[in-house]
């Protein structure tokens, strides 16, 4: 039986999900982007989504938005199907672009004022919000200036409070730092951070996953059109995915460490050089520990240090988007 | 509030925002401040004094009205063009705004800027030597007809917009139509004088249409020597603009929404 908050229903939605996706489909041509895609956010909640560049979070972005009409699946933003009220689901969201999607040719006044009007505020109504986030995102002071020279993290800022116009039921920000010097970075991540506390559902895109550690309470991880892993930071952490780190002695050896490492499996080394140590990361920790032992031995090197230790994140983001499964990789070499 | 009042109310806050963007480039307007000084001094002193001097020159100016009211569109079709190029169409269709209001927002602030082109031809005819000879009426009449017509002709610039891939084909196709289309007709000569084919083109182009429309209007004889126009359309300018209106406005206006609808699907 479909969960309760699937039911037909004609009041507004109370236990339902801000957002609901399941097995959602998309292709363009011969080309797969989503294949099957279930994602769950509920109210309050800060979602990041994750993926290597094509992985499909684009396409998924614009399909929640309404840009792009999915081919097999259910989505639902705040209650409402994206393909039979496209409407009532733009009403319910704000979207802040990997592009931002300031227009430089009005003030940032002038930039939140349309979007209110456009979303059937009256002026007055639109002025005083204009007004309030301009406040908000610390912009009051260069309000009256074309948003077309701002510096980046300003755009940012004024792109996140056009988004947050109307108070939408669901934020979404695709790549909102990519392209962003550090500071800017800093900057919009303050930004996001204040949404947050304000109890705003957040979906993020992003490719850093500093960026979904620090900011989102539950991070999906999408690969190839399909989630390859949900939870939290610590959840994904604590995934079977470990590291092993070895070193050896001399620089001689450190050839023959990768050869090893790469029979006994695992995802490809990393190599430093100055520390002269070997890094993989691995599902199945010790056998792997025991194979690269053998494997070393086979090759007539002795290490001066083996440490299994937890995957950062970044090594499990990478050992879940790898090319290939890890095994196949060592018997292909 | 209705979808109708909807729609108005969404079209004017996007047209107040194409506005803005003029305002702020001026230089897109020098164009259609140049271009009709250009053509009234081209045709009307270039050409002008072999088909009958300052006679001419009079009847010269409906033609020249209807070229800046055809020459607007390109400014439609590259403005709309780079909104479609630059993802601002993208932000816009995220926001719960009626289809039609992107393309109508399009249409007004183009017809906003086409009638400062109008207004710089009219100072051009008056330095040319032209005065309408009826009364307030008619002249009233004839200005109606002009918007009317100039808003109908907007949408084939946003149709031409959503048909090409870039601004830079936009910009080169939105100009190129205009000439065979305002030099085949009677704005500058009479019909007459064109070979069998291309006379009954000319005849029949709603340009020729508007224009034999306002000569009527402003009370503008031809020049002597001019044979007169053939046929219903030009026994009956007035109506036969205001059909060609209408149907322009119809065609393109549909024609215009069914291809947004497909360029934004997917």
């Amino acid at each position: 039986m479909a969960p309760m908050y699937l039911m037909p229903r004609n009041g507004p939605p109370v236990t339902e999900p801000v957002v609901v996706v399941r097995q959602l489909r998309k292709r363009f041509g011969a080309v797969t982007a989503l294949d099957g895609v279930d994602l769950t956010i509920e109210q309050g909640q800060v979602m990041a989504l994750l993926g290597p560049n094509g992985a499909g979070k684009t396409t998924l972005v614009r399909v929640l938005t309404t840009l792009t009409r999915p081919d097999a699946g259910l989505v639902r933003i705040a209650g409402h199907d994206v393909s039979a009220q496209p409407a009532r689901v733009r009403a319910a969201i704000g979207l802040t672009g990997q592009h931002s999607m300031v227009d430089g040719m009005l003030t940032g006044r002038e930039n939140l004022i349309l979007v209110a009007r456009l979303r059937g505020a009256t002026r007055a109504r639109a002025r005083e919000t204009a007004g309030q986030l301009l406040e908000r995102f610390r912009l009051t002071a260069d309000a009256h200036r074309l948003a077309g020279r701002y510096s980046g993290g300003m755009r940012r800022r004024l792109d996140l409070a056009a988004a947050l116009v109307g108070t939408p039921d669901l934020v979404v920000l695709d790549e909102p730092t990519t392209g962003l010097d550090p500071q800017s970075r800093l900057d919009t991540w303050e930004a996001v951070t204040g949404l947050t506390e304000q109890g705003t559902t957040v979906l993020l895109t992003t490719q850093y996953l500093e960026e979904a550690d620090r900011l989102a309470d539950a991070i999906t991880v999408i690969d190839r059109g399909t989630v390859v892993a949900a939870g939290t930071a610590d959840q994904l952490k604590a995934t079977q995915t470990r590291t092993v780190a070895l070193s050896v002695t001399r620089s001689d050896d450190l050839a023959a460490a990768v050869r090893a490492a790469r029979r006994a499996g695992g995802t490809e080394p990393r190599v430093d050089q100055r520390a002269r140590s070997v890094e993989v990361a691995v599902t199945d920790g010790p056998d792997f520990v025991t194979d690269v032992l053998r494997e070393l031995a086979a090759e007539g090197v002795e290490p001066l240090e083996v440490a299994l230790r937890r995957a950062t994140l970044d090594e499990v983001f990478l050992a879940l988007t790898a090319p290939h499964p890890m095994v196949e990789e060592s018997v292909t070499r | 509030m209705t979808t109708l009042a909807r729609v108005l109310a969404q079209s004017s806050d996007l047209a107040w925002r194409n506005l803005l963007h003029l305002r702020r480039t001026p230089t897109a307007l020098v164009s259609s401040l140049v271009q009709p000084v250009l053509f009234a001094l081209l045709i009307g002193y270039v050409f002008g004094g072999s088909l009958g001097g300052s006679a001419y020159r009079e009847y010269l100016v409906a033609g020249l009205l209807t070229q800046a009211v055809v020459f607007t569109t390109s400014f439609t079709t590259v403005g709309l063009a780079n909104d479609l190029q630059q993802g601002v169409v993208d932000r816009f269709r995220t926001l719960p705004i009626a289809r039609m209001s992107l393309l109508l927002g399009r249409a007004v602030s183009d017809l906003g800027a086409g009638m400062i082109s109008v207004l710089v031809t009219l100072l051009c005819g008056l330095a040319l030597g032209w005065v309408p000879h009826t009364g307030a009426a008619h002249v009233a009449a004839a200005f109606l007809l002009l918007i009317v017509f100039a808003f109908a002709t907007c949408w084939i610039g946003v149709f031409i917009a959503l048909v090409t891939p870039t601004v830079q084909v936009a910009g080169s196709l939105g100009l190129i139509w205009i000439f065979p289309v305002t030099f085949v007709s009677s704005g500058f000569v009479s019909t007459t004088t064109l070979p069998s084919p291309l006379q009954t083109l000319a005849n029949w182009n709603p340009f020729s249409g508007l224009a034999n429309a306002l000569r009527v209007l402003f009370g503008n004889a031809p020049p002597p020597g001019f044979v007169a126009q053939h046929g219903w359309s030009a026994t009956h300018p007035v109506l036969y603009a205001t059909i060609c209106a209408v149907v322009l406005l119809l065609v393109f206006a549909t024609l215009s929404t069914w291809r947004y609808r497909v360029r934004t699907s997917n």
